[in-house]
């Protein structure tokens, strides 16, 4: 039963990062991405400190604030800093993680954050950690509950604005003639990576959020010529890695985040090996 | 001395007044001043590096002006976007993006949609009534990733024409492009142009300046000349254009450009 | 305050050697991150960082132990695998190269995870500590470690000082390079190598994520302040050589603290620095420059207008009033009262009561300003045909910039004219 809600989380997961990271690597946005993975965590540790607890709203709120910081702060380096956009990218969020992991280590005392759990997360863990509703009865893990959120509200948001997001990734110059406001889109999507990471951190790490933002994304893109196939086709992948990521974590005995973004890494193998065989 | 090679026109589809536009702090159009009439099919011409993308970017406001403003049909490009449509350089986009012809088309519509609705039968039926005037109706479903440069830009123009704009800005269009193409797509914005339709396009072809265009922008940096083809296209407006004997205005425009603020000598 | 004096006294042979260790790993980073961010390839320090984990796992579970040099070996080789992994992406498929990149970064690492974990649960005792290459720390270097890692980022100083001008070459412009013959590939190849090795060795300071800081932050500083590369990459090596040292004794006066960290959140403030006050390209010196200008604008106007009084009048030394200078140019009573002060301190006008007059030097100024302002109306208007009453303002501006040499040559092209399109004398 265990391993149910360990892969049905590790799907959640892997199917809100395919959503969200085919959309950034359209849009050359990968390592924006990985920057604001890496860069929410001052604001979780922080919202950790006023709410007092792990799971709390706070933290999605402090994980947002620092993706909308991190995706202004590269901007305004290179725009008005004239810094090439690799350097602002690698600037900023190397700055705002080493914040974050002073800020752990200096309440690492009181604290069930550490440093190994950021990064590769527990997702072992989920199945004990059980969301209780008023009348005392388990719903069901908690980690489970809130990427369910999430996820819904990911897929709410490709829905609605299918056409929008369309348009601002395809032809960014088209969309400002049209009267489409660029920026507002960008900030939106960063907006849900923040969040995404957030919700995922405690299961899959903030560091391996990014292999799932972008490898089944990427692994989809390179066989499918249609964007709605390649959004389903990435969840797919997305899934499958969480599948057979549990099996193989079990079978070495390792790190299921690291099992997952393994199959991941394969499946894209395979998909390469195809692409170049079709050639 | 006022220049008499600039010829302004009354109820003009476009008009521009003392347009200054930098690029990077540095001005790269200067004191542009012209009006085009309604109906007119029109050609930005200059050198590489004049100016012309950017003239037609500041049009669409999407880049600054230092100073000046742009009227279309007498009113700001908010008032009027419905009535404007862009098609942008090909090169600006990736074609590498998984989307159908169709797909690219219907983002014609999306204007005219708004934020919740999708595009429904009618903005279909719209979409492929442009292909169709393009000649690319049978290519719909195709992959963008698979057409030849000049089916992009028959694409690229479909786009534009599903707007059903009165003014059309087009950069560029017949760069890259087979000879076929470039026939097909002039007989379509002469079709437009003789609708009552306004075009203006970015050319860079001095040969086919005068079998194509009736209206004639010469730019370099500023504005050499702008009129009917017959009166402006001639030898010596266009070695003004082409001369390149612009390194004072090049230089001052690097001083601004700096913020430098020498120390002069007293005199 | 007494740490400090303690630390730097080398009362304790140990903190020479720490000091020496991160200063050298620093050093190396930063000037190999020179040459990456010149060929804006900055993050390609974070995939070989990231990397270099499956390696050393690898190295670990073939030989049994956790000797530096066979750890290092592994992780070069994982390294190096990433790159040209990365690579094939971009070359064979349509794959951009950010997400190449970050494919590459995260897949490797996720392996790098899996094999770790794998390692650790497998009860093999010699393991423990496998995991201070992902964070790093900086104070455990000793003994063999970081002999082996000193060694590592001198070779790396030493091939970048070999083979400075090649690399310089082939980073600003590879097909020159290519053009007088320079064997790119090979050339390419040892730069690769070297970035390798700098970062194999930078992880044992800062640890895999941060490691990418090392590499770009510096960089990125050094290039507010100089555009030529030799300056950069000393400047560079400076700050990574502070950092170097700050970790050393972070890590000594708080033991607790993680020095990676440290190391980077002072990188980082030198860099915000510098991308704020760095003379020239700084954000607040430029807007400073640009709010200096327009107070000198202001200044110039003025006596642009006093000149102008005078010319209607036909006496310059009149003494004016401010409803007269109001007439010929609007200012803000706020800046005019600035405006007027600052030209009095400066010797341009003198007081008396409620009027100005012009001095000897402020007739001067005012007639060059009239002049150069004229002048360029006129080149507006009939070099470049823009109308006449469009050109006062671009004038307005243009006239602060123009230098004596343009002067002449602007002079000389419109063939020194007496008067301009509003038909007013251009003065000497």
């Amino acid at each position: 039963m265990d391993a149910f809600w360990i892969i049905l989380t590790g799907s959640l997961v892997a199917v809100s990062c395919a959503l969200l990271g085919s959309f950034l690597i359209l849009r050359k946005m990968s390592m924006v991405g990985d920057a604001i993975s890496h860069s929410v965590l001052p604001g979780i540790v922080i919202a950790f400190f006023i709410a007092g607890s792990m799971q709390s709203i706070w933290m999605l709120v402090g994980a947002g604030i620092l993706g909308i910081l991190t995706t202004f702060l590269i901007e305004f380096f290179h725009q008005k800093g004239r810094l090439q956009t690799d350097a602002s990218i690698g600037v900023t969020f190397t700055w705002l993680f080493a914040l974050g992991v002073i800020l752990v280590t200096y309440y690492a005392g009181n604290a069930h954050i550490d440093q190994d759990c950021i990064l590769y997360g527990e997702i072992a863990y989920v199945p004990i950690d059980l969301l209780y509703n008023s009348a005392g009865d388990p719903i069901g893990p908690k980690a489970v509950v809130i990427l369910s959120v999430v996820l819904i509200l990911i897929l709410a948001f490709i829905l609605l604005f299918y056409k929008e997001l369309f348009v601002t990734t395809f032809d960014a110059a088209y969309a400002k003639a049209i009267g489409i406001s660029t920026t507002k889109w960008h900030y939106a999507l960063m907006s849900l990576v923040s969040l995404t990471t957030v919700a995922s951190f405690e299961s899959v790490g903030a560091i391996l959020v990014v292999a799932l933002l972008i490898t089944p994304a990427a692994s989809a893109y390179l066989i499918t010529n249609q964007l709605k196939t390649m959004l389903i086709l990435s969840s797919v992948f997305g899934i499958l890695s969480s599948f057979f990521g549990y099996w193989l974590s079990y079978l070495l005995d390792g790190s299921i985040a690291g099992a997952m973004v393994t199959v991941s890494g394969i499946i894209f193998a395979i998909c390469y090996v195809i692409v170049r065989q079709r050639k | 001395m006022t220049n008499n090679f600039i010829k302004q026109v009354e109820n003009p589809a476009l008009e521009i007044h003392d347009l200054t536009v930098s690029y990077d702090k540095k001005p790269v159009l200067w004191g542009i001043d012209l009006s085009i009439p309604q109906g007119s099919l029109c050609g930005i011409i200059g050198p590489n590096g004049a100016g012309k993308s950017t003239l037609i970017k500041a049009i669409m406001d999407l880049v600054d002006m230092n100073s000046g403003y742009v009227k279309l049909f007498d009113q700001s490009l908010d008032d009027v976007r419905k009535r404007v449509s862009y098609v942008p350089q090909r090169e600006s986009v990736d074609w590498d993006f998984p989307a159908s012809v169709l797909d690219v088309v219907l983002m014609g519509r999306y204007a005219d949609l708004g934020l919740f609705r999708n595009p429904r039968k009618a903005d279909k039926e719209a979409a492929m009534k442009a292909l169709e005037m393009v000649g690319m109706d049978k290519y719909y479903k195709r992959q963008i990733s698979q057409l030849s440069g000049g089916q992009q830009q028959r694409v690229f123009l479909a786009r534009a024409l599903t707007q059903k704009a009165d003014i059309y800005f087009l950069d560029e269009p017949f760069a890259g492009v087979d000879a076929a193409t470039e026939k097909a797509i002039f007989r379509i914005l002469q079709d437009l142009a003789g609708e009552g339709k306004t075009i203006v396009v970015v050319h860079h072809d001095l040969q086919s300046v005068e079998t194509y265009f009736e209206w004639v922008i010469l730019l370099n940096l500023r504005l050499v000349a702008s009129g009917p083809t017959k009166e402006i296209f001639t030898p010596a407006l266009l070695e003004e254009t082409y001369g390149g004997k612009l390194t004072l205005l090049t230089e001052v425009g690097e001083l601004v450009k700096e913020g430098e603020f020498k120390a002069r000598e007293k005199q | 305050m007494e740490t400090l004096i303690e630390f730097f006294s080398f009362k304790y042979p140990n903190i020479k050697y720490v000091v020496f260790g991160t200063m050298l790993l620093s050093v190396s980073s930063a000037v190999v991150g020179c040459f990456t961010f010149i060929k804006k390839k900055s993050l390609v320090g974070d995939v070989i960082s990231h990397a270099v984990l499956p390696g050393i796992c690898i190295s670990f579970l073939a030989s049994g132990s956790k000797d530096p040099f066979l750890l290092i070996i592994g992780a070069f080789i994982s390294g190096w695998i990433a790159i040209i992994v990365m690579d094939a992406i971009i070359q064979n498929t349509k794959i951009k190269e950010d997400a190449a990149t970050g494919l590459s970064l995260s897949v490797f690492f996720g392996i790098g995870i899996l094999l770790m974990t794998y390692i650790q649960h497998s009860g093999n005792a010699a393991q423990s500590g496998l995991d201070t290459f992902l964070f790093g720390k900086a104070a455990a270097l000793v003994g063999k470690d970081l002999m082996a890692f000193s060694i590592i980022a001198v070779v790396v100083l030493i091939t970048v000082f070999l083979f400075y001008k090649e690399f310089k070459l082939i980073s600003f412009d590879p097909q020159f390079a290519k053009v007088i013959g320079l064997p790119i590939k090979r050339l390419e190849m040892i730069l690769t190598s070297i970035t390798v090795l700098a970062v194999v060795t930078g992880i044992q300071a800062v640890g895999v994520v941060l490691m990418a800081a090392m590499l770009i932050t510096p960089a990125a500083a050094a290039r507010f302040w100089t555009n030529r590369l030799s300056r950069m990459i000393l400047l560079a090596s400076i700050f990574g050589a502070f950092s170097g040292i700050s970790g050393a004794y972070i890590s000594y006066a708080a033991p607790s603290m993680p020095t990676g960290p440290w190391m980077v959140m002072v990188l980082s403030i030198i860099a915000l620095i510098s991308f704020f006050f760095a003379p020239g390209r700084g954000i607040v010196i430029r807007q400073w420059r640009r709010f200096s200008i327009r107070k000198q604008l202001l200044e110039e106007n003025l006596l642009k207008a006093f000149y102008r009084i005078g010319e209607n009048s036909g006496d310059h030394f009149q003494k004016v009033a401010i409803d007269d200078i109001q007439l010929i140019r609007n200012f803000s009573p706020a800046q005019l009262a600035k405006g007027l002060r600052k030209l009095r301190v400066n010797g341009y006008v003198q007081r008396n009561n409620e009027t100005w007059f012009l001095t000897g030097e402020g007739f001067e100024k005012g007639k060059r300003i009239t002049r150069l302002h004229r002048l360029w109306e006129l080149y507006l208007t009939k070099y470049l045909r823009i109308a006449p009453d469009h050109v006062h303002e671009d004038a307005d501006t243009i006239e602060h910039v123009i230098t004596p040499e343009l002067e002449a040559r602007l002079e000389k092209l419109l063939e020194y004219p007496t008067s301009d399109p509003h038909l007013s004398e251009i003065p000497k």
